[in-house]
């Protein structure tokens, strides 16, 4: 059978390096396959998050040769073979172990989004259309892909003051929600640091959803910003004098 | 010795964040309860997540004729008249009153055109009944739940293992638990505790499960002294991956199907048409599988042992709208346009029907103070369940658990829990790190995994049911023996010899339970007795610990009463 070498984190907050293991390779098999290999016969600690292994759940991301992805849809057969192939833990997120990192600041950003509320006396009729306008932002995952590749997070570490592309798409979910009766722009501008993004759209590039993030989300998010907060004539005033 | 755990406190205790946990949190909190919620992944990551088809609830909002009375007695029907009676009418009763909640709380499902939900047809629904979105319902209603329960407060415990009840009494006190980031211990003090904890499908090799499903919710209520029942009907989806290997018993939805897909064999036969003429592809979950089974142990499979399923000769776009999951599924991991051909299919370890014995009202088990809901508990699906009968069945009764344990607790005083329940459970738990010998416990749940594939599987034999506990035996012994390397930092070798002891208890209840029903319904088929024994019909299995070990009782099914009856008695085919 073909072997491939994995070159594994391995290590904790404090620190680690890679290790290099030897795997058996299989027609098809992805990169979370060659982890539970190692994981089964040679580092039974070898720490790995995953649930569905099917591209659904959202939980086994990883950075492999450099780039970040879901390790269950990674397949082996479209790296190189000849060489190490590299999986490292998420680099936005504090290290817990090996693959594992500490996602919850994820989760306490989303605790500040108001969750949907009907417009009040609403009819429960919705049109195909405006669902699946809405249906893009809702197949998220929560892989936090994304959120590790912002280079608002990645470089410049904004957590306080940036909620990051999962939640912008999360909001534009609720905004565009056609029987939603909130306004989330102040919540945006203020609280969630939209404005930091400048739309690279690196986020959209790693999502494995392949969910037009900034595209569908961000700068419709943002133009409802700027509706809300700045008058036109002046942005316009602003815009002829080139400041 | 200093207490080395945390300790947090909670009227009510619920074990497991998928659908029936969190929906069983936000009825407990409405009801004024305080509410703690732990899970063994991360907040959103549970199998709900992988369901695809849909919500079965009888809103007749595209066929018009649907009731609760026909979802009822399709239920009892595709469960071979196993069900609790009682479950399977609360569900039909209940089930669209809880899909209208789950729009309210913003789920968004497709619409038909006067912009009702849309409702797709299943396997043994009689009419269009299966709320959905696309081919990912599952995701779109954990994601409203876990929103609502959060932004309501609910106390959520992300990466925590519960590895023992504890018990004042005869009632529960609390659980005993350690986070899988640390390693660190946490004891819950909880007036009521609910269990939902799914299923068990990691115990086969073949599954469509992930890690989680170890059956240790079933196992904890089993040592706290709660009966299980109906542990023989472990359902085998018909339809799961096949190739290539690392994908096997990935999930291939029903909707398919239900969107019209075709199954044939290798020689283009179009072989339902000799199982089951009058439903063909879209016959209930046991006879599909036993017939693909069938058809590959006949040496009709096709190159990868499996049948072909076709969803192709629908128009791309459509396939491509209605199945988006599947078509990236099958491209990216599996190199097969689902548009242009076909997929290869077969059965995938995939539900548990039996589990935690509870009343219908209630969700409540014959231990006082413990509740069960969802995959966990026992008694609506009978001998087979329906396709989208699982996700109706965690919002009916994950609420009327939530409910009951609020109410429970509201009722009763703090338990007290004597340490040497803490003592011991942590004894039991860091055991495996002091162990000597190089026992794996990678290399015992592989062991376990052929045992309950090759023994205890679609078709069941006396001989291969006994060999299968012989084997249990070997297996539950080398289990207490493994011994793991590392710390207890974020450690899965250490993880799974905890989760290993919970599957090999549900393991054996399965098969003791097989082996006594000498007869084939629904999910269980036993080639030495293939027909349906009537004495079968009027009875359960029934599994509680006693001193000496595990021990199985036949229990009488309560008669159903005369409405019921007459409800099941309209329409005979």
């Amino acid at each position: 059978m073909k072997e491939a070498t994995l070159r594994v984190f391995r290590g904790d907050s404090s620190g680690g390096q890679t290790v290099d293991y030897r795997v058996p390779v299989a027609p098809g098999m992805v990169v979370l396959d060659a982890l539970h290999y190692i994981q089964g016969y040679l580092a039974p600690d070898l720490a790995v998050r995953w649930n569905c292994k099917a591209g659904k759940c959202g939980s086994c991301s990883a950075e492999v040769n450099g780039r970040p992805r879901l390790t269950c849809k990674t397949r082996m057969d479209d790296l190189p073979q000849d060489q190490p192939i590299t999986v490292l833990p998420m680099k936005s997120f504090p290290r817990i172990k090996d693959l594992v990192t500490d996602v919850s600041w994820n989760y306490r950003v989303n605790r500040k989004i108001p969750p949907f509320e009907p417009r009040k006396r609403v009819e429960w009729k919705i049109s195909q259309l405006d669902v699946d306008r809405v249906q893009e932002f809702r197949k998220c995952i929560e892989c936090f892909l994304c959120q590790n590749v912002c280079h608002v997070l990645r470089e410049h570490d904004k957590k306080e003051q940036f909620a990051g592309p999962r939640f912008f798409v999360r909001v534009a979910g609720l905004e565009m929600h056609p029987l939603d009766g909130l306004n989330r722009a102040g919540l945006l501008k203020d609280q969630l640091g939209l404005g930091y993004c400048n739309i690279t759209k690196c986020c959209t590039e790693v999502c494995p959803e392949e969910i037009h993030i900034t595209d569908n989300a961000i700068i419709p998010l943002k133009e409802r910003v700027v509706d809300e907060f700045y008058d036109p004539l002046t942005m316009l005033f602003r815009k002829i004098r080139g400041g | 010795m200093t207490a080395n755990y945390e300790t947090r406190e909670h009227d009510v205790l619920i074990i497991g964040a998928g659908g029936a946990g969190l929906r069983a949190a936000i009825e407990a909190l409405a009801q004024g309860a305080s509410v703690g919620v732990v899970c063994k992944s991360l907040l959103g990551k549970a199998h709900t997540v992988m369901a695809e088809g849909g919500i079965a609830a009888a809103m007749a909002n595209v066929d018009a004729a649907d009731s609760w009375k026909t979802h009822f007695r399709d239920t009892m029907r595709g469960g071979k008249f196993l069900n609790n009676w009682r479950m399977a009418q609360l569900h039909a009763q209940e089930s669209p009153d809880r899909v209208r909640e789950l729009e309210q709380w913003g789920a968004l499902f497709d619409r038909t055109e006067s912009g009702d939900i849309l409702q797709r047809a299943f396997g043994g629904h009689t009419f269009k009944r299966l709320c959905h979105v696309g081919d990912r319902t599952g995701l779109e209603m954990i994601r409203t739940l876990q929103d609502r329960g959060v932004q309501q407060g609910i106390d959520v415990y992300m990466e925590c293992t519960v590895t023992r009840l504890l018990m004042d009494g005869g009632r529960v006190a609390g659980a005993f638990a350690y986070w899988r980031e640390n390693g660190r211990f946490i004891v819950f003090k909880a007036k009521s505790i609910v269990i939902a904890t799914g299923g068990i499908g990691k115990a086969w090799r073949v599954t469509s499960n992930s890690w989680e499903y170890t059956g240790d919710g079933m196992a904890l209520a089993y040592e706290a002294g709660a009966e299980l029942m109906d542990m023989e009907f472990v359902q085998f989806h018909p339809t799961g991956m096949v190739w290539p290997p690392g994908v096997q018993g990935i999930l291939v939805t029903e909707a398919v199907r239900g969107e019209g897909g075709i199954l044939r064999n290798k020689v283009g036969e179009r072989f339902m048409e000799k199982y089951d003429p009058k439903r063909m592809e879209l016959s209930t979950r046991d006879v599909v599988a036993r017939s693909i089974y069938t058809e590959v142990k006949e040496g009709r499979g096709t190159e990868h042992g499996g049948a072909y399923l076709d969803i192709s000769h629908k128009p791309a776009e459509y396939v491509k709208k209605k199945l988006p999951s599947m078509y990236h599924q099958f491209k990216e991991l599996a190199d097969v346009d689902i548009t242009k051909g076909p997929m290869e299919v077969g059965p995938t370890c995939h539900y548990m029907m039996g589990g935690i014995r509870v009343d219908a009202e209630t969700a409540q088990s014959t231990v006082p103070g413990l509740f069960a809901a969802g995959e966990a508990a026992a008694g609506l699906h009978g001998a087979n369940r329906l396709g989208g009968n699982s996700l109706s069945d965690l919002l009916v009764f994950g609420r009327r658990a939530g409910l009951a344990a609020a109410q429970h607790a509201k009722r009763s005083s703090t338990p007290s829990i004597d340490n040497a329940q803490i003592e011991q459970a942590e004894k039991e738990l860091l055991a495996p790190f002091s162990n000597s010998g190089s026992e794996s416990p990678y290399a015992v749940h592989r062991d376990l995994q052929e045992v309950m594939q090759n023994l205890v599987g679609i078709f069941r034999t006396d001989e291969d049911l006994k060999k299968a506990l012989a084997e249990l035996v070997k297996l539950k012994s080398r289990a207490a023996k493994v011994s793991v390397e590392g710390s207890r930092l974020f450690n899965p070798g250490w993880h799974l010899s905890f989760d290993l002891k919970a599957m090999l208890t549900v393991s054996e209840a399965v098969t003791y339970s097989a082996l006594a029903r000498t007869e084939s319904r629904g999910a269980h088929s036993r080639i030495d007795h293939p027909s349906v024994d009537s004495a079968w019909e009027k009875k359960r299995n029934v599994i509680v610990r006693e001193s000496g070990g595990m021990s199985r009782r036949e229990v009488p099914i309560k008669p159903m009463p005369k409405e019921l009856q007459e409800i099941l008695d309209e329409d005979k085919v």
